[in-house]
């Protein structure tokens, strides 16, 4: 969705401002629910989404702003949703887990982990039946590829030579337990070769790095090569969910992966070997803060679903639920 | 007219549907060169090419994922589950991902992904292939839950879960792949999901039966009628939801109801349909609502377990004359 140097950058800050409003709005008790930030994964995000178009196919998962966002979703539904509200893209029913748009190829996040494998098969099977070079990217954490989806996934995926693009974004942590301490193997793509499927690892906080490997394995899928595992070594910069005290590591590690940051990361790689002036840079900031500010309070401002609302879409082709 | 079994009636409605919608594909295990573990897709690969009529791996929670998948970009999937004691293994897909993902998204996806699985209730195959799980389905909102008992029902209604627009769990009865029905020759066979069928009509007392109870309650009404009762058997066909009008409508007329169903008491389809006519057809009713089922029990192996633990003819009989007494 993303191809310049610039668009790039755009879009990894619309990310980071979103997640650093949203923050600061939940800390003064005015966002409902959950909030799982994707803070220190835009590069994930951007790299994977910068070369596919409408047709393609994303799958989110509970962690899923940063990857509606890179594959075009608009701020203000998005963040509508996020907050519940009638304005939001899914009518405020779907809330921080769930936000989709059918027009992008944005096929939902979810509130289960390692539930999207599948179903971003079932889009990869489609595409493969359409015969037109579509293909579909899932993200998941490492903590899903513990899940037996992620093992079904991988073994039909490669069998049937789908046009997937499974991306992993290790954040070292599976919830709110390291990694680590619950695998043999900490590389979550050294299981890809069991299941006959290509696999790379990629620095993860390398916009660059992850958009090259991803088209590579765009390139595979399309020409009908298969599918590809692509694990990118990140780090979540926040909790599970904020508020997490985040007892299971250490401040000096926190630290360390800060100064490793994927946005401040590639604002160098501008400057210092794209040659962009710093002062268009800092003007793409203030507008971008600005842009999601404004998407934040027309998120405030807009109304809550009437409750009585829960009663209808139960099924497809009728009004309300059945007992109503 | 001609006469098919059920097995054939089932093959004969995903020929159709998948020959007048490309967009209709199945998978499952053994679906394609085996042509179903009970038979139940022989012909289809031959027709319709490996790419429509596809075996998976024994990995039941990608092949319902798959499914919600393709049908959310626009394919219309068959999956099939082979016996329904297998919905375990990808209740998620089932229960939070096919089910609820038009309504979460508020109407941008549909969901027309319909679910085939087999039960074997009574054949003492063991605890683990011999389950009636429609309760347990069918108490998931945005799901239909449909278990026909008759050939022609299960070719219509399978038919229009094929072009339902929403997720449709069909259970077939491997007992009843053999029973054999004239079916009308008409591509266009649609029998309504949701709407109950009056298998027998009659005065004096109503038995609701489900699945392999239909057949029996049938044969007890036989029974009764030489006693000179008269007993309307009705086959609600689809489980969810339930067409709890006509259900109504005949016991407020009969005024005594049996519900015979091989699910559980426990939280099961006869306590939901005893409780709904405790509520709507309280002042009809002569009798208290009755219900026959299995009870609260796994199957062990073997005939002499099942025979013991399901409601027969006998039974049923001997309910209705109490309820007549």
């Amino acid at each position: 969705m993303t191809q310049d140097p610039i668009s790039l950058y755009r879009s990894m800050l619309e990310i980071r401002e979103c997640e650093t409003q949203l923050n600061a709005l939940f800390a003064q008790n005015k966002f409902p629910g959950y909030i799982h930030s994707y803070l220190g994964q835009e590069a994930c995000a951007v790299g994977i989404c910068a070369d596919l178009n409408e047709r393609d196919y994303v799958v989110s998962n509970h962690r899923g702003r940063g990857h509606y966002l890179a594959k075009g979703m608009a701020l203000k539904p998005m963040v509508a949703e996020m907050l519940g509200k009638e304005t939001g893209i899914c009518g405020g029913r779907g809330g921080e887990m769930h936000a989709a748009d059918p027009e992008l190829g944005i096929l939902g996040g979810n509130g289960i982990v390692g539930a999207g494998m599948p179903i971003a098969a079932g889009a990869a099977l489609s595409a493969q039946m359409d015969g037109e070079g579509a293909v579909a990217a899932v993200f998941f954490g490492e903590g899903a590829s513990n899940n037996g989806s992620f093992g079904e996934t991988l073994n039909i995926a490669a069998a049937w030579k789908l046009p997937l693009v499974m991306v992993c974004e290790n954040n070292l942590y599976a919830e709110m337990t390291p990694f680590a301490d619950t695998v043999a193997q900490p590389d979550v793509a050294a299981r890809a070769a069991g299941y006959g499927m290509e696999s790379e690892v990629v620095d993860g906080n390398d916009v660059l790095a992850v958009r090259a490997a991803a088209g590579r394995a765009y390139a595979r899928a399309r020409a009908g090569e298969g599918p590809t595992l692509l694990e990118l070594k990140t780090y979540r910069w926040g909790g599970h969910f904020e508020g997490d005290p985040r007892k299971y590591r250490s401040k000096e590690e926190e630290a360390e992966w800060k100064a490793l940051c994927p946005v401040a990361r590639y604002r160098a790689h501008l400057l210092d070997e794209v040659g962009v002036e710093g002062a268009q840079l800092e003007a793409l900031e203030t507008k971008i803060a600005a842009e999601v500010a404004e998407a934040v309070e027309f998120a405030l401002n807009s109304p809550l679903p009437e409750p009585r609302s829960a009663l209808s879409k139960v099924f497809a082709g009728s009004g309300a639920a059945p007992d109503c | 007219m001609p006469s098919k079994t059920f097995c054939w009636a089932i093959i004969d409605a995903m020929h159709e549907e998948m020959a007048r919608d490309e967009k209709v594909f199945l998978i499952g295990e053994d679906v394609a060169a085996a042509g179903g573990a009970f038979g139940a897709s022989r012909g289809l690969l031959d027709a319709f090419g490996p790419t429509r009529v596809r075996d998976t791996p024994i990995s039941e929670e990608i092949i319902v994922g798959m499914g919600v998948g393709a049908a959310m970009t626009g394919r219309r999937p068959i999956v099939e589950i082979m016996f329904i004691d297998f919905l375990g293994l990808c209740l998620d897909q089932i229960a939070n991902q096919a089910a609820k993902t038009h309504y979460i998204y508020n109407g941008l996806f549909k969901m027309p992904l319909v679910i085939r699985t087999s039960t074997a209730v009574e054949m003492g195959i063991g605890p683990h292939h011999s389950q009636a799980w429609e309760s347990l389905v069918a108490h998931i909102p945005g799901l239909k839950v449909v278990m026909p008992s008759t050939p022609r029902d299960a070719k219509g209604l399978l038919k229009s879960a094929i072009r339902d627009d929403n997720p449709v769990v069909f259970i077939e009865h491997i007992a009843m792949h053999r029973n054999k029905e004239e079916i009308e020759d008409d591509s266009d066979l649609l029998i309504p999901i949701g709407k109950a069928d009056i298998k027998r009509s009659g005065t004096d007392v109503t038995v609701v039966a489900s699945g392999l109870m239909v057949a029996r309650a049938l044969a007890a009404a036989e029974v009764l009628a030489k006693d000179g009762v008269s007993v309307e058997v009705l086959d609600p066909r689809t489980i969810s939801p339930l067409d709890f009008d006509t259900i109504a409508e005949s016991v407020s007329r009969t005024n005594r109801c049996l519900v015979v169903s091989s699910s559980h008491k426990n939280f099961g389809f006869g306590s939901e349909v005893a409780a709904e006519i405790g509520e709507r057809c309280f002042f009809d009713l002569d009798q208290p609502v009755r219900r026959l089922s299995p009870p609260f029990t796994p199957a062990p192996f073997g005939r002499q377990f099942d025979e013991f633990l399901n409601p027969d003819t006998d039974d049923i009989v001997a309910a209705l004359r109490d309820l007549m007494a």
